[in-house]
């Protein structure tokens, strides 16, 4: 018998010739743009060097990253929730209408996450069920939550309790820098979300249901529930985030949040979640988020350009990560 | 044989029932709660009424669903009209103030030809997006709504634009043969549109794309062209719908014009019995639609409805509309009338090598 010798590589030649996996390549993408564009921005204004601005970023889209965590779920498995704006105004105007009259905070915070939970559980049925298309009922949905709002109060009602102010304000610190609690608990869902997605049967089962739902029908796993139940946890994601931009702005508005499902959505698809479901990491969408804030942390640094800029630079950014993911996804003919 | 159906049967069967029965019954509670509501008379040579108030404001969401149809009918999803038809009214308002004599005919003409130019160009945009680089239809036409929305702005610098000109303003509240020239329009579309669709074979082939692209592929269809049309054209009709809104008011808010029509328009076509998924459509049905929402719109100040309840009424009547046309709905009350289906006897399943 011939001594065979095997051919053992080495620690560099297993970095030399690394490729990450092909389905990371769209957040590895997302990332490399979120990198570029603040070295840029430190390069080009004083202040924006400051890790600081990564926190504040943090900070001030705690709510949206929330939202865009809710989005993926329902995304993922090949639908959408455009409704999830006005349920972020409904949460408001709940928590202060609730604050106002008088009730704890604790049971006003129970009461908003209630609201938003059962509007999901609702437009799951009437999807999963009635065979309804996620975008006209969800968009029922937008029409019931703004409607509840207007209902409540036409006015906007301010939160003057002093718990949720204080709530609102606490912050960690470390060293020179700080971070608030809010930011800390967009951080916790992502995390969270991103545990379920990726080592629960709940969080298999939506990726099944998103790459073809009638095969994981004939696989036997649970759809019914798995359905319903993205919505129900995009409906709970809505009311936390309208709790967390309630803490942010301190007043409930029915004018609030109009138009974030579509922040949301365009969030969750810079991140690199295909929109006919069954690919796509939370991650993604937290990088998304991250990068729509930037854009505007860069144009208010630069001052010189109009609020039009925004949107338009927004959806410029948008057509190049949609270009990009369509290519990158196009099967090899 | 197949049996002959009566009057009565092709009538409950028709796919227009529902939306028309909507319809009345609006107009009924309109009646019940004002009963002039349908009263119409002749004042300064044109018709003058709550109808007549009715099918004018209808106009924009009318021309908006007419484009909306055919291309939900190939699958797709418009959302960008909204921003089409600020970018049309900003467009042919700079135009109007900019010129020379700003009341004239030829500047009016000039102005929307030019604006329904760049909204056709803006619609082809997204049919390229769309069609060649095969981008879900409604990450495609967000991007336009995003930036659309920016562009409108810029063309008029953050200002709202006013115009002086007898002839545009005609267009929203001019009367032709007595009716709103408006609504005259939004007809016109609506014929022409019918006769290009159902007279040629471009609707049958929009249906095939919509229902089976790949089939349709196979057999030979091009739907690379068709749906790039459906963009165009849908782009052409947002462009109509924004110099009817503007010529309402004389002025332009890029803001906040044509804001959210898009939900409106999808809204007409849902009711008016075109499916979401895409395949046969159906222009009257959208009509009647776009009827439906005008009629809602007019029904909830005149019912003594607060201006609060507004979206809770919208709300509810959307999910009753999808409920009806639901199939599984439907099922459910059929189930309970009749009892449970007979089912055809199950096959008798026969050793294999035994006589039969």
């Amino acid at each position: 018998m011939s001594a065979v010798t095997v051919h053992t590589s080495s620690a560099w030649d297993r970095v030399r010739g690394y490729r990450p996996p092909a389905r990371y390549l769209p957040i590895i993408a997302t990332f490399a743009l979120f990198v570029g564009l603040f070295g840029a921005g430190g390069m080009r204004y004083e202040g924006l060097g400051d890790p600081q601005v990564l926190l504040s970023l943090l900070i001030d889209n705690a709510f949206l990253i929330v939202l865009g965590v809710g989005m993926t779920f329902v995304i993922l498995t090949g639908g959408i929730d455009l409704s999830v704006g006005s349920v972020v105004a409904l949460s408001t105007m709940i928590a202060a209408k609730t604050l106002e009259m008088g009730w704890s905070p604790y049971l006003s915070i129970g009461a908003v996450l209630l609201t938003g939970t059962f509007l999901g559980l609702l437009m799951g049925l009437l999807i999963h069920y009635f065979d309804i298309q996620p975008f006209i009922a969800t968009l029922a949905g937008l029409f019931l939550a703004r409607g509840i709002t207007y209902l409540i109060s036409v006015e906007s009602i301010s939160i003057k309790d002093p718990t949720f102010t204080e709530l609102a304000f606490r912050t960690v610190s470390f060293g020179d820098y700080y971070i608030r609690w809010t930011a800390l608990i967009a951080l916790l869902t992502v995390a969270v979300a991103a545990y379920v997605l990726a080592r629960t049967r709940f969080g298999r089962t939506v990726y099944a249901i998103g790459g073809s739902e009638s095969s994981a029908m004939l696989m036997g796993l649970r759809v019914a529930f798995t359905k319903v139940g993205v919505y129900v946890i995009s409906g709970f994601c809505a009311s936390l985030a309208g709790l967390l931009f309630s803490l942010y702005i301190l007043s409930g508005n029915s004018l609030h949040a109009i138009g974030m499902e579509l922040d949301a959505i365009a969030a969750v698809v810079i991140g690199g979640t295909l929109l006919t479901g069954g690919r796509g990491y939370v991650v993604g969408s937290l990088l998304g988020v991250l990068v729509l804030g930037i854009i505007k942390t860069l144009i208010s640094f630069d001052g010189s350009l109009s609020s039009y800029w925004i949107r338009i630079i927004t959806g410029v950014l948008l057509l190049a990560f949609v270009v990009v993911q369509r290519f990158a996804t196009r099967r090899p003919s | 044989m197949p049996e002959t159906q009566t009057l009565a049967q092709r009538v409950v069967r028709h796919p227009l029932l529902w939306p028309v029965l909507a319809l009345v019954a609006l107009l009924v509670i309109n009646v019940v709660a004002t009963p002039s509501f349908l009263d119409v008379r002749m004042q300064d040579g044109h018709l003058y009424g709550n109808v007549i108030d009715i099918l004018r404001n209808s106009a924009p969401v009318m021309l908006v669903a007419l484009g909306m149809t055919l291309v939900i009918a190939t699958r797709g999803i418009d959302l960008s009209v909204g921003a089409i038809a600020a970018i049309a009214a900003a467009v042919a308002c700079t135009r109007i103030v900019g010129a020379g004599d700003e009341g004239a005919l030829t500047t009016a003409v000039m102005a929307a030809t030019y604006a329904v130019v760049v909204c056709v160009l803006l619609g082809a945009w997204n049919g390229f997006l769309v069609s060649v680089l095969g981008i879900q239809p409604i990450i495609a036409t967000l991007i336009l709504m995003v930036a659309g929305r920016g562009i409108s702005m810029a063309v008029t610098d953050g200002q709202i634009t006013t115009v002086n000109n007898g002839w545009f303003s005609d267009l929203a509240s001019g009367y032709v043969l007595t009716l709103p020239l408006a609504f005259l329009i939004a007809v016109g579309v609506l014929v022409l549109t019918a006769l290009l669709t159902r007279r040629t074979a471009l609707g049958m082939l929009i249906e095939a794309v919509g229902i089976n692209p790949e089939a349709s592929r196979l057999a030979g269809v091009r739907s690379r062209t068709i749906i790039w049309t459906v963009y165009a054209f849908s782009g052409l009709c947002a462009g109509l719908a924004g110099l009817v809104i503007a010529a309402n008011t004389n002025s332009v808010n890029a803001n906040s014009l044509g804001l959210w029509i898009e939900l409106d328009a999808i809204l007409a076509v849902v009711i008016g019995g075109t499916s979401l998924a895409g395949g046969r459509f159906s222009l009257m049905g959208t009509f009647v639609g776009a009827l439906f929402i005008a009629t809602l719109a007019r029904t909830i100040p005149n019912i003594g409805i607060p201006s609060e309840v507004n979206y809770l009424f919208k709300a509810v009547v959307v999910i009753a509309v999808c409920l009806l046309q639901s199939p599984k709905a439907r099922a459910i009350v059929h189930v309970r009338r009749q009892g449970p289906p007979q089912g055809p006897t199950a096959p008798v399943l026969v050793k294999a090598g035994s006589p039969r």
